[in-house]
């Protein structure tokens, strides 16, 4: 692990130099820039005048901010929706895969095709399948004899956006899940067999458990992806001026300081933000702790 | 015999199971590219395979657009798509490079710092960035979305750093006994070793910022000579869709999406072994 190459004299310049680009990134583009949006929460500045020291008073303003608040709890909804989806979803997938099927790279190549596509693109065609007199949704549920949905109408609009995300975060959480699964030795699965037990059982005594540290490492990029959603909701649900049906926080950060200019609601918003995400992986890592089994 | 039968229920199951999701999955793309073949009166026909089948959508995206847009458009998104997966391999094998081979005193400390970044939402960083570019003057031109390319980043250190933890340390002696200095050792022997990863990490890069749709947001104009692909094509949809022209939308989505297909397609095995990877034990 340890190699100690050891920089010769003159050549220990180079190994700063190397390290320079790095630095600057951590200088400008987050350790800097966290301290940075931590410090203009507490002014307020439109990028015009000169920045007004405000105290906590973007904070407390967040706490009575209707539009906020709405944003926010948007945001919970849809991380609880979307997590535990694309988590189950693509278990269920890289278990099925690695049943030893016939065209598993096939399938693989498919579930993963979302994966590599613009959100934008992706959500153009998705518009299009949730036309409420046009779409091919609706055609499906006619012909079942169901009355069509207004997918993106403000009560299901939610509903209809969890589903692209999902969709769109399947295969990659189907190819951590199938690298977990590989992992796990088949000799098992053999004893288990022997013993007579049924693939349920193997599934929830064997399986289960040996895959931890996935569902884990999966739960944790999901959420984190989740707080911070923004494409497919950008472009499913935009209305007139910059709003949308389904505001998230993001949105609300993104209009407040680049719509608005009030560059401190924003900062106070994006903070707000970061402790959701900070309060998640501590939680988290508590639940790593008790229950995730490291062979 | 109930062996045997229990098994080909489980078979019939999850081939159910696995063809259903693959048509939910992929039934997007179909229509994407049925749209983008047909003739405007029939843009929410009921059909699959349109029938006339034209070109003519194409066409138009590339020749009726003012000013050459769908061209501009395309330009910008390969040349800062490009511009970002060069900075990214240069910048992050470098730190890569470092942490994982040399010893000095603050290595733990900076890789600790630098890891725990990825916690740190991105928008957090826009508020700042922006302001800074802003007095740099930058703003409505490429360089803040060509700049941070540059200056490294955690996952792609990360992803190299584990890369290098794997090659052979006498490899680093012997070199140094022919007289190799520190940034040769770097630069003929680290980095050609470690191709795979370096392609990973690029098809990564590339990827991200040929999909983003937030930075250029913020940091161009809405001007289709300035923008990418990304901006461009959710302008289009109100303006396209306004003229009822959704038939030309799903030729310039499809197009979008294209390269990435391409790439995809040839280095798959680049792409899955990368998620893979990022998702490996510490």
């Amino acid at each position: 692990m340890n190699y100690g190459l050891k920089p010769f004299g003159r050549e220990r310049i180079w190994l700063w130099l190397m390290l320079v680009p790095t630095l600057i990134g951590l200088a400008f583009g987050t350790v800097g820039s966290l301290l940075a949006t931590l410090g203009l929460s507490f002014f307020d500045w439109d990028l015009i005048n000169p920045p007004q020291w405000a105290g906590i008073s973007n904070y407390a303003a967040l706490l009575q901010n209707k539009d906020y608040i709405e944003a926010f709890v948007n945001t919970l909804k849809f991380s609880a929706e979307y997590v535990p989806g694309v988590v189950i979803i693509s278990l269920i997938i890289a278990v099925l895969l690695n049943r030893k099927i016939r065209g598993i790279s096939i399938f693989r190549t498919i579930y993963f095709l979302p994966t590599v596509t613009s959100a934008v693109a992706a959500a153009l065609v998705w518009n299009m399948i949730y036309g409420k007199d046009t779409g091919i949704l609706n055609l499906g549920l006619e012909s079942l004899g169901l009355s069509p949905i207004c997918w993106l109408c403000s009560e299901h609009a939610m509903f209809s956006v969890v589903i692209v995300n999902v969709w769109g975060a399947i295969g990659e959480g189907m190819i951590i899940f199938l690298a977990g699964l590989t992992a796990i030795p088949r000799d098992y699965y053999e004893v288990a067999s022997i013993d007579g037990a049924s693939d349920l059982q193997k599934f929830f005594h064997i399986t289960l458990p040996l895959i931890t540290p996935s569902i884990f490492f999966q739960t944790l990029i999901s959420a984190i992806n989740a707080f911070q959603a923004y494409d497919y909701i950008y472009m499913l649900t935009r209305r007139g001026q910059g709003n949308s049906t389904v505001p998230v926080a993001v949105y609300s950060i993104y209009r407040n300081a680049f719509n608005f200019f009030r560059m401190g609601d924003a900062s106070a918003q994006a903070i707000q933000l970061a402790l959701l995400v900070a309060v998640f992986m501590l939680i988290m890592f508590w639940w790593e702790r008790h229950y995730v089994v490291y062979e | 015999m109930t062996k045997k039968n229990h098994k080909f229920v489980a078979d019939l199951l999850t081939y159910t199971v696995l063809i259903g999701g693959a048509i939910v999955m992929i039934v997007p793309f179909i229509w994407m590219i049925s749209v983008s073949f047909r003739v405007p009166a029939q843009q929410y026909a009921r059909i699959l395979i349109p029938n006339p089948v034209t070109f003519q959508n194409y066409v138009n995206l590339i020749k009726d657009l003012p000013d050459n847009a769908f061209l501009f458009l395309t330009a910008n998104s390969f040349k800062l798509s490009i511009l970002m997966v060069i900075g990214q391999v240069l910048t992050c094998s470098m730190a890569a490079f470092v942490f994982a081979v040399c010893k000095f005193r603050a290595r733990n400390l900076l890789f600790a710092l630098l890891l725990g970044t990825m916690m740190i939402p991105s928008q957090v960083s826009l508020i700042p960035n922006f302001i800074i570019f802003k007095y740099l003057g930058l703003i409505g031109s490429q360089w803040p979305l060509i700049l941070p390319g540059f200056w490294g980043g955690a996952f792609g250190t990360f992803l190299l750093r584990q890369y290098f933890l794997t090659i052979p340390r006498d490899l680093v002696d012997a070199a140094r006994m022919d007289g190799a200095s520190f940034f040769g050792i770097f630069w003929k022997i680290y980095l050609p070793l470690a191709k795979p990863a370096i392609a990973a990490l690029a098809i990564f890069v590339f990827k991200d910022a040929w999909n983003d749709l937030l930075h250029p947001l913020v940091y161009l104009p809405t001007d289709m000579h300035q923008t990418t692909l990304t901006v461009g094509l959710a302008f289009f949809q109100q303006q396209l869709v306004m003229g009822g022209k959704f038939t030309v939308l799903m030729a310039g989505a499809f197009l979008s999406i294209l390269p990435l297909l391409i790439v995809f397609f040839f280095a798959q095995k680049q792409f899955i072994e990368g998620v893979a990877l990022t998702g490996m034990k510490r």
